[in-house]
């Protein structure tokens, strides 16, 4: 375990080594890309920042499962920035990296519960909400102060049990469950503001839900990280961050077919080129 | 049945204060009621939402609780089935999913509140266990294993109200996992579960007014099935006899063929259980079961008996 990891205070966020660690992340992912035949790069570049944030800057830590707090990654389609992260922390070791998706390995293209530093398998989307709830419900009925963060896709909160768990976490006044909305406008297939214009305005949606709520640029560590420390904390929490889906890449950015792609050496290159001079 | 889980669940909740019970919707029954009163926090309504009823099981599961999921069988297993299969099953986590009236008991309320297939749909998934006591002392020492287990997910299939004691004086403890001898004969071995078992009692009656020597046997555990008694039992016996309340794709009956055809069994086996049809009759939970063709003298007839 890294020295990033504390036990009763949650390390303060540096704006600027999130803004690093991001960088190098993206570039990781896309060293793993050039191993496997697809893998979900943009989604995991939409919420690089929302990740880093909770692992590095929120949750405290003390050993991999018995944590004082939580993390659902209900859009478990975006847990190679997991992978990468945890790599970072020491709690995935490089080999692991290396063996994704392979038979040798213990990574798939969604996170599994028993992996170091996972703590539910996910992947099919709609389910985070109501585990997550479940976690922070759990937490303070055992007088136990532990924080839930939940990272949601924007798509899967068209999943009515989304709904179902939201309306729950707000009825048992969970203070403690810190969720963000990856919200990139697009889903599987197509930008939720086209198809599903009914889709918004999300963040009313959430309060008239019953939760405490910002909208932050979801790449922005700095204004994430103060709305939380801003909230109220006595009901549920949603940052509605907007993203870019494909996040630093300007082929992959709002294009959908790179959902679930992997670049080829050309792109490679190029994709690392503008990562290093966006970094500038 | 229903009575004697919630008066085990609040004896056991007393001295655990990791044991809860999330519901959806559904008024809590006896001893419930008094959990509820004296253990507000722990005994959890989602309302008509039994995806989030599942979740939030899986989720307080992984922080340290007990959680029992409790609602009609329906609504337990099939309305929220991939938050079953995903949080629980695949997590593998101890949460017990009480599936109250299994099969036909909502007798007059129509197929959606039936879970006919429940017994087929809960045994086809990994990690899950499937119990269903044939009377109320079962139902209390499954219960007792539930609440302290750490096996994985289990489907907990009870009846309603009203079922006789059938194992008051049986022959064998209870033991999970482990088909119990109530009665030992040597000529029919009668296999069920469930609340059936009272009519397969009355066929084993009747069987042995007519000169049988009959072993009744509660298969209250249906996974994981120990094959290895259930042969042992199959091969020692000249005539086997299934009875149970579920339709027949992934049934006991279909399990004990198989195995009779693995272990090369030379028994007869009949196999008695509900059609695989949606009948829209209504009346008492006999007279469906009446209608599947599950009646003590429809049995005892196709028998000879």
């Amino acid at each position: 375990m890294s020295g990033l990891l504390h036990g009763d205070n949650a390390p303060v966020l540096d704006a600027a080594a999130a803004r690093g660690r991001c960088l190098r992340y993206r570039k990781r992912i896309l060293d793993m890309s050039q191993n496997v035949g697809a893998l979900h790069a943009a989604p995991a570049f939409s919420c690089m920042e929302i990740v880093d944030l909770v692992y590095h800057a929120l949750m405290r830590w003390s050993d991999e499962r018995d944590t004082p707090d939580a993390f659902v990654m209900s859009k478990g389609h975006g847990c190679v920035s997991q992978y990468v992260i945890l790599e970072d922390m020491g709690i995935l070791e490089t080999a692991d990296i290396e063996a994704y998706c392979t038979p040798t390995g213990r990574l798939g293209a969604h996170p599994d519960y028993g992996v170091p530093g996972i703590f539910a398998s996910t992947g099919s989307l709609g389910h985070g909400m109501g585990i997550a709830t479940g976690m922070a419900y759990a937490e303070k009925l055992q007088r136990r102060d532990g924080n839930v963060y939940l990272v949601l896709s924007d798509g899967e909160c068209q999943e009515g049990s989304t709904w179902e768990a939201a309306m729950m976490a707000a009825n048992k006044s969970l203070g403690n469950l810190i969720a963000f909305v990856d919200l990139n406008d697009f889903s599987g297939l197509e930008r939720m503001s086209e198809a599903h214009k009914a889709f918004y305005p999300l963040k009313e949606k959430f309060e008239t839900f019953g939760w405490e709520t910002a909208s932050v640029n979801g790449h922005d560590a700095a204004a994430m990280y103060a709305a939380i420390q801003q909230r109220d904390g006595d009901k549920p929490f949603v940052a509605v961050c907007e993203t870019v889906k494909g996040k630093g890449v300007s082929y992959m950015e709002h294009v959908p077919i790179w959902h679930y792609r992997s670049p080829n050496p050309d792109e490679y290159a190029q994709a690392l080129a503008e990562l290093e001079e966006i970094s500038g | 049945m229903r009575n004697r889980f919630a008066d085990v669940f609040y004896e056991l909740g007393r001295d655990d204060p990791s044991l809860c019970i999330v519901v959806a919707d559904i008024s809590p029954a006896g001893s419930i009621a008094r959990f509820r009163e004296e253990y507000p926090d722990r005994f959890v309504n989602t309302g008509v939402a039994e995806q989030v009823m599942i979740g939030m099981c899986a989720g307080m599961a992984q922080r340290g609780l007990r959680p029992f999921a409790y609602t009609i069988a329906t609504f337990t297993l099939y309305r929220p089935f991939e938050f079953v299969r995903d949080d629980l099953c695949y997590q593998n986590l101890p949460v017990t999913l009480v599936g109250i009236g299994g099969g036909v008991t909502y007798s007059t309320l129509g197929a959606t509140h039936h879970a006919m297939e429940d017994i087929g749909i809960a045994t086809s998934l990994p990690n899950m266990s499937v119990i269903a006591p044939c009377d109320p002392l079962e139902v209390e020492a499954a219960t007792r294993w539930c609440a302290t287990q750490d096996v994985g997910p289990v489907y907990l299939r009870l009846g309603k109200a009203g079922e006789p004691t059938l194992t008051a004086d049986a022959e064998e403890p209870w033991e999970f996992g482990v088909p119990r001898v109530i009665e030992r004969g040597t000529d029919i071995c009668i296999l069920t579960y469930g609340p059936v078992a009272a009519m397969a009692h009355q066929v084993a009656e009747r069987a042995r007014h007519s000169g049988r020597s009959v072993s009744m046997v509660s298969v209250h555990t249906v996974k994981p099935l120990d094959r290895h008694k259930l042969a042992e039992l199959m091969h020692s016996h000249e005539h086997v006899i299934v009875i149970e309340e579920t339709t027949p794709t992934g049934s006991l009956g279909a399990a004990v063929k198989q195995t009779a055809w693995d272990t090369q069994c030379k028994a007869r086996i009949d196999t008695f259980c509900l059609r695989d049809e949606f009948l829209h009759v209504y009346g008492s939970h006999q007279d469906i079961l009446a209608a599947h063709g599950l009646t003590e003298a429809h049995i005892c007839a196709q028998l000879g008996l």
